[in-house]
């Protein structure tokens, strides 16, 4: 039980007429924290998270915010960023933030939170002019206008390019910053390691990991990563009878004895010239739990 | 307090969406031109069909012979349109419907002659023609004559604010629907109620300046002249907006394709448009048929609209047709607010 919660999710179930998408989900969000749901696609993820934003109506169970059910204390602190949104059109930056600021009663200045967004060159650009980084910056300053107490981020990143990304990920480490409680969702886990202090990992609509990364990595992994490029991995090499997985050009190996691997690879004849070798993170765990397979 | 408060709050929200629908509205170009050009363009061809070069200002029916000014000078006069007339009855006829100013009657001497006496045109007819012949004999004219342009006018504004009303609210919030914003504005604090108010007042504005710039325009040109109150017209057309763009908003309430919409609009439009009134009375036409038509808001738009220009009637006389659009106007919203979704279904 964590007592200072500030969402707690219970027995979440959402079944739809072909298939549940959604399985009996339960855990709760510290305040203040940063909490990423991770999960493959169709893992239920945003079905979860806009069940969580009140969007979405459970089949079952619950979710409450500070102790009581969803209703217009939650609307009036939440943020939130979806996955899609479309704004309208043939409003600026500026206008668009006055118009969603006007919805509330209270929050930021508009000022305080183009210079929170860096949106002060932007101002007087139409929406549908804006990039896909300058867009997301102004859909997290309209999560941001009422100056939320739990911010939700659906994906926020995706389609960015890195640079965008990275300085997405700047804006959202100085809301955290403010003690502000984030739940965010991504496909990036470099980025979930970066600013999650709890994780949940779902698939099939059920848990299947839960805590914070370090944590999780130190449960999931006792051992080692050794990277190979596929070309240095030799017939010879693969009767050696090492487990290995094979993708995108190169060849991984995990292994808890280190310098007996390498003494094996050496004694085959394998180049070792191009070898990396570095501690598991949070996407071989998640590999680790969801597979290794191609989802739809 | 409480109430005063949430009410304050709640037009501060509703405020806000609407503030934003205007300049989202303003600022797509195509859009305003096409909405506020297709007014202009109307007008320009009613003042090109109904103005141009100086006309004649008398129709003169002429019941007889072929006759020329050397047999009866009046028939020289300038400004005079003098149109052979075979039948007597039918020319009458055409008298009380004001298209012709005046019929006279050379077949027998002294001449006889039919007017309207309260039209302007006919009367100034008359005394013309008794100045150029006193011994000519005024006949009476059954019924009372009514220009068929005053009758058409309210019904072509009607019809125009039904296209504006029903189509442009309906579109908006189903683009919306689509593209998400709903599901975006649904995680504030603004009710369907306040979005649904917003986007009718944001709309009522548009109809509104819309009739007006028809009115203005198309009146100027038509000579029209509104027997009764302008203030109570302009409570008719409001009135008669909000009831529309109410109306349009049930269909838009749920759905978030633009072709179902399209059909299910054009599906209330045309029956609005063929049995309201605005081209021809339904006088005569089957008692079911009447009934139905009493149901649209169209209907009681025109009803109370040709009541005061036509008839200068007061508020009383249009009173039910008034309470109808308003009652209608809060039932349409009540019926759109509970049945909307914000995301599509």
């Amino acid at each position: 039980m964590i007592n200072d919660s500030l969402l707690r999710v219970d027995n979440l179930v959402k079944q739809y007429a072909d298939n549940t998408a959604v399985a009996g989900l339960s855990f709760q969000v510290r305040e203040g924290s940063c909490f990423g749901l991770l999960g493959p696609n169709g893992a239920g993820k945003t079905t979860t998270i806009e069940i969580m934003e009140g969007i979405l109506a459970p089949t079952s169970g619950t979710v409450q915010y500070r102790g009581a059910a969803l209703g217009e204390r939650f609307r009036a602190e939440a943020g939130i960023l979806f996955q899609k949104t479309a704004l309208q059109d043939f409003l600026t930056v500026r206008q668009t933030l006055e118009m969603f600021r006007g919805l509330y009663d209270h929050g930021l200045d508009v000022a305080e939170v183009i210079r929170l967004c860096a949106l002060e060159k932007l101002l007087k650009r139409d929406n549908k002019k804006l990039s896909g980084g300058q867009l997301q910056r102004l859909l997290l300053g309209v999560a941001l206008v009422n100056d939320p107490a739990i911010l939700f981020l659906d994906e926020p990143t995706t389609g960015l390019d890195p640079q965008a990304r990275r300085r997405f990920w700047e804006l959202v480490e100085s809301i955290k910053a403010q003690r502000k409680t984030i739940i965010l969702t991504t496909h990036y886990m470099e980025e979930a390691e970066l600013l999650c202090d709890d994780i949940v990992i779902v698939d099939h609509g059920k848990i299947i990991a839960q805590g914070a990364p370090q944590t999780l990595l130190r449960q999931h992994f006792k051992a080692v990563l050794l990277e190979l490029p596929t070309e240095d991995w030799t017939p010879a090499a693969r009767e050696l009878g090492l487990p290995f997985f094979e993708a995108a050009g190169r060849v991984e190996l995990t292994t808890n004895d280190l310098e007996g691997t390498l003494r094996t690879l050496m004694q085959a004849g394998i180049a070792l010239a191009h070898l990396r070798i570095r501690p598991p993170n949070l996407e071989d765990l998640f590999l680790e739990l969801t597979g290794k397979d191609l989802r739809a | 307090m409480k109430l005063l408060t949430h009410l304050r709050r709640s037009a501060k929200r509703l405020f806000a969406i609407w503030h934003a629908r205007n300049l989202e509205f303003l600022r797509d170009r195509t859009s305003l031109v096409f909405t506020l050009g297709l007014p202009v363009g109307i007008v320009v061809a009613m003042a090109l069909i109904f103005g141009g070069p100086p006309r004649p200002l008398f129709k003169v029916g002429v019941l007889g012979d072929v006759v020329t000014p050397a047999s009866y000078p009046f028939l020289g006069e300038r400004y005079f349109q003098f149109v052979p007339e075979p039948r007597e009855a039918a020319a009458i006829r055409s008298v009380t419907r004001n298209d012709l100013d005046l019929l006279l009657d050379l077949r027998q001497r002294p001449v006889r002659f039919w007017a309207i006496e309260d039209s302007p045109k006919g009367y100034m007819a008359e005394k013309l023609l008794l100045q150029a012949d006193s011994q000519a004999q005024r006949q009476p004219t059954p019924g009372v004559a009514t220009r068929y342009i005053d009758w058409l006018f309210p019904g072509v504004l009607g019809m125009n604010m039904m296209f504006t009303c029903l189509m442009g609210a309906g579109y908006v919030v189903v683009r919306y629907r689509k593209n998400g914003f709903l599901k975006r504005l649904s995680a504030t604090p603004v009710t369907a109620f306040e979005f649904l108010s917003a986007q009718v007042l944001s709309r009522l504005a548009l109809a509104l300046a819309v009739t007006l710039i028809l009115f203005t325009g198309i009146g100027t040109v038509i000579h029209f002249h509104n027997a009764g109150s302008a203030a109570l017209l302009l409570l008719v057309a409001v009135l008669g907006s909000l009831s529309l763009i109410a109306f349009g908003l049930i269909i838009a309430a749920r759905f978030a394709s633009e072709e179902v919409v399209n059909g299910m609009l054009n599906l209330l439009m045309w029956p609005m448009m063929l049995l309201s009134g605005v081209w021809f009375s339904l006088e005569g036409s089957p008692r079911w048929m009447q009934l139905l038509a009493q149901l649209f808001p169209l209907t009681h738009i025109l009803q109370a609209a040709r009541a005061v220009t036509l008839d200068g009637a007061g508020p009383a006389a249009i009173g039910a047709d008034l309470a109808y659009l308003g009652g209608t106007t809060l039932l349409f919203l009540g019926i759109g607010a509970f049945s909307f979704r914000w995301r599509p279904e």
